[in-house]
């Protein structure tokens, strides 16, 4: 039956025989899209006397909205802190592979690098609208003419982007470092660990350049001066997280109090829960947290960097704010072997990956899925649960949950077909179809 | 009139649905001849309407060229209210059948000009060639949509203040909270029902058995007004064993010694499928 076309022609798709994922649990419901967004179909009946012009089979799929990752360092041979003359397509690469895993929107993440991997050459093009704030890529060839010497900057190559068959979206980059902490610097390399105490928030900008296409930064907050620093990031919008500090609770909670929202893979790079001084661990179950607030923590739900027992302790104490997170390494998608992360060279072997030489866990090779699946079985949660904490949380997290993270009427249409076992049999951006499962399974 | 009586709500609600799906098919619609059905809301049809979608998930029963014109509406309620009857049809019934939304009609309570909607409807129903089955319901105070007692029996489509029984009846869909429930209505008229071809009317459970009582074994009474059927050529009164609790004896076996007549209206069920 045509839909009708006073609202718009964009053809009305109907995925039928489904389970979706809405109102925090599965319901036999149809999922209905429309240029690219979830459409309510009930409004599309009594006010437009619309229909569908092309109703999909989904075989009994659960459909649920697409997996965001906020902690997801590179992949597939590619390391977001190390600038590559093809930086730009190791970006894309990794955005195009993680399809597969059922991610559809991710940050990339930045570990703690030397200042040339942040810093933008000062100089635009004049031609450029926005001037000193945009950060469009300056063309190597071009800066050359110019008599510019170019540095390896990675930071200004990641910019803010819609997913689609091309890839997974870019919601902003994970700036994790280098004001962390030496104590806790885990895989990260010391050289390049800095603090703000001398100027504060001009020290963090100094460093880092601009801040236009940052989502999230993660820094200790004991050091000198951080309270300050939050406070400024958080007015720009930017979320702030807690992670690679050793940091008590005040400490902890005085951080959430100037505007943190979240804590780095919780239990990893931080002091271990004490029960006369919690810690940052302690903020799940703190009581100074600002009414209205909820502290979020990222979960690497990969089997390896924390115990089941602790994830259970984690999840139990506070479920509403458990982010799965992959903090997934350049090896991620690659055979065993030896690999680089930033400034350094990690071993992996299975799902494990050390610092080369050492047992110091360094990131994960775990996809998105199956961070997924592991926290249910771990947990026994229910799959509701499980599909929420790689959606709906870190939606929440950023604040975008109007528009990702939800099947609900008018949020992007990016969704996952899932078997019952929270394998990923398709994935959708804005309603089309990006990566399909193939008969042989991949 | 009919009376047929089954077992319980299940067979009470598939008796009514196989009523229905042959006559609609017998009715052979097609493009410029479209079957007309009024069609009502609350807990008693839901059985039927979950049958009814049955047999069209099989392939046995096409909404095609079916127009829908429902009985009643809340005033005041938005539209997508959980409890708009606009919201229980569309969960219920519409979005799980092929009907062509233009054909599916429900009064508007949100309307700008009220008894202008109510005169819309009536034209609509008349440019469709009038109604060929009106299913209803009756409310424990023997009304019809909400045509609550004291309503003419000529009455046409029109705004209606809902009568205390009314209003605690549908409290439990509003929280059991009285004060949630609202108090108007936009219904069709006892006379609009009237005018249409044929009438069913749904009765189950016990709490309806004194209306069923008072609406066929008394007089037409404008305080129950279902009553008013009892003077259509066409009324086929659906019932389960509870709700003819209060009627004589006499009148239950009478009526239960016809069913073998009654069944043949539904065996043999029709399909689509063999045209």
């Amino acid at each position: 039956m045509p839909s009708n076309k006073s609202v718009s022609d964009a053809p009305i798709v109907q995925f039928t025989n489904c389970r979706i994922l809405r109102g925090h649990r599965l319901q036999r419901e149809d999922l209905w899209v429309r240029e690219g967004k979830i459409l309510n179909p009930e409004k599309l009946f009594f006010d437009e006397k619309g229909s569908a012009d092309i109703q999909l089979d989904c075989k009994d799929s659960i459909i649920a909205p697409g997996f965001i990752d906020v902690q997801i360092n590179g992949g597939f041979g590619v390391d977001f802190s190390l600038a590559t003359d093809d930086f730009k397509s190791g970006i894309d690469l990794v955005s195009q592979k993680i399809l597969s895993h059922g991610v559809t929107s991710f940050c990339p993440t930045l570990v703690t690098s030397p200042p040339s991997v942040y810093h933008q050459v000062r100089d635009f093009l004049p031609s450029h609208p926005q001037g000193d704030k945009g950060l469009r890529l300056v063309p190597r060839g071009e800066r050359a003419k110019a008599g510019h010497v170019e540095t390896g900057i990675v930071l200004p190559q990641i910019s803010i982007r819609n997913g689609g068959s091309h890839g997974a979206g870019i919601l902003g980059a994970h700036l994790e470092g280098p004001f962390i902490s030496k104590e806790k610097k885990g895989a990260h390399p010391e050289h390049c660990l800095r603090t703000f105490e001398a100027g504060a928030f001009q020290d963090l900008l100094t460093t880092y350049g601009s801040l236009d296409c940052v989502r999230i930064v993660t820094l200790a907050p004991e050091m000198k001066r951080s309270s300050e620093v939050i406070q400024e990031l958080t007015k720009r919008g930017i979320c702030v997280s807690l992670g690679h500090s050793v940091a008590n609770l005040s400490q902890a909670e005085e951080a959430v109090q100037h505007g943190a929202t979240f804590i780095t893979h919780l239990f990893n790079a931080m002091l271990p829960f004490h029960h006369r001084d919690p810690g940052i661990v302690g903020l799940l179950t703190s009581d100074k947290i600002p009414a209205g607030r909820r502290v979020f923590y990222g979960m690497i739900s990969d089997g390896i960097h924390t115990n089941p027992a602790a994830l259970r302790i984690a999840h139990r104490a506070h479920p509403k704010g458990l982010v799965l997170v992959t903090d997934a390494i350049a090896g991620m998608g690659l055979a065993p072997g030896r690999h680089t992360l930033g400034q350094q060279v990690v071993e992996i072997d299975g799902l494990n990956t050390y610092i080369a030489g050492t047992k110091t866990l360094s990131g994960s090779v775990a996809t998105m899925d199956i961070c997924v699946r592991h926290f249910q079985e771990a947990t026994g949660c229910s799959v509701e649960t499980a599909l929420e904490a790689a959606s709906l949380h870190p939606a929440q997290l950023l604040g975008i949950e109007h528009r990702k993270g939800t099947l609900n009427y008018d949020s992007d249409a990016d969704f996952l077909m899932l078997n019952d076992g929270l394998y990923v049999q398709a994935t959708y951006i804005a309603g089309k179809e990006v990566w399909r499962q193939d008969a042989l399974g991949m | 009139m009919r009376l047929v009586i089954l077992e319980d709500y299940d067979q009470a609600s598939e008796w009514a649905a196989k009523y229905i799906c042959n006559r609609i098919i017998q009715f052979k619609p097609n493009q410029g001849r479209y079957f007309t059905l009024g069609l009502p809301t609350g807990s008693t049809p839901l059985g039927c309407y979950k049958k009814l979608i049955e047999y069209h998930k099989n392939g046995d029963l096409s909404f095609k060229y079916v127009k829908t014109f429902n009985m009643d509406e809340y005033v005041g309620l938005p539209r997508n209210h959980p409890e708009s009857y606009h919201s229980y049809m569309w969960n219920n019934f519409f979005k799980h059948i092929d009907i062509d939304p233009n054909n599916a009609h429900i009064l508007d309570g949100n309307a700008p000009d009220l008894q202008a909607e109510c005169d819309a409807f009536e034209k609509k129903i008349e440019e469709a060639g009038g109604i060929d089955l009106f299913v209803g319901g009756i409310g424990p105070d023997g009304h019809i949509a909400f045509n609550e007692p004291g309503s003419s029996l000529s009455s046409r489509t029109r705004l209606k203040t809902l009568a205390m029984d009314t209003i605690l009846a549908n409290a439990k869909y509003f929280d059991g909270d009285l004060s949630k429930v609202p108090t108007m209505a936009l219904t069709v008229g006892v006379g609009t029902v009237m005018d249409a071809r044929e009438v069913m009317i749904l009765i189950t459970g016990a709490h309806k058995a004194f209306a069923l009582y008072k609406a066929i074994e008394e007089g037409v009474n404008h305080m129950w007004t279902v009553s008013a059927f009892q003077q259509h050529p066409r009324t086929i009164f659906v019932c389960d064993e509870d709700a003819t609790l209060e009627l004589r004896v006499k009148t239950v076996k009478y009526f239960k010694g016809l069913m073998h007549v009654h069944n043949k209206l539904v065996d043999p069920l029709y399909s689509m499928k063999e045209n």
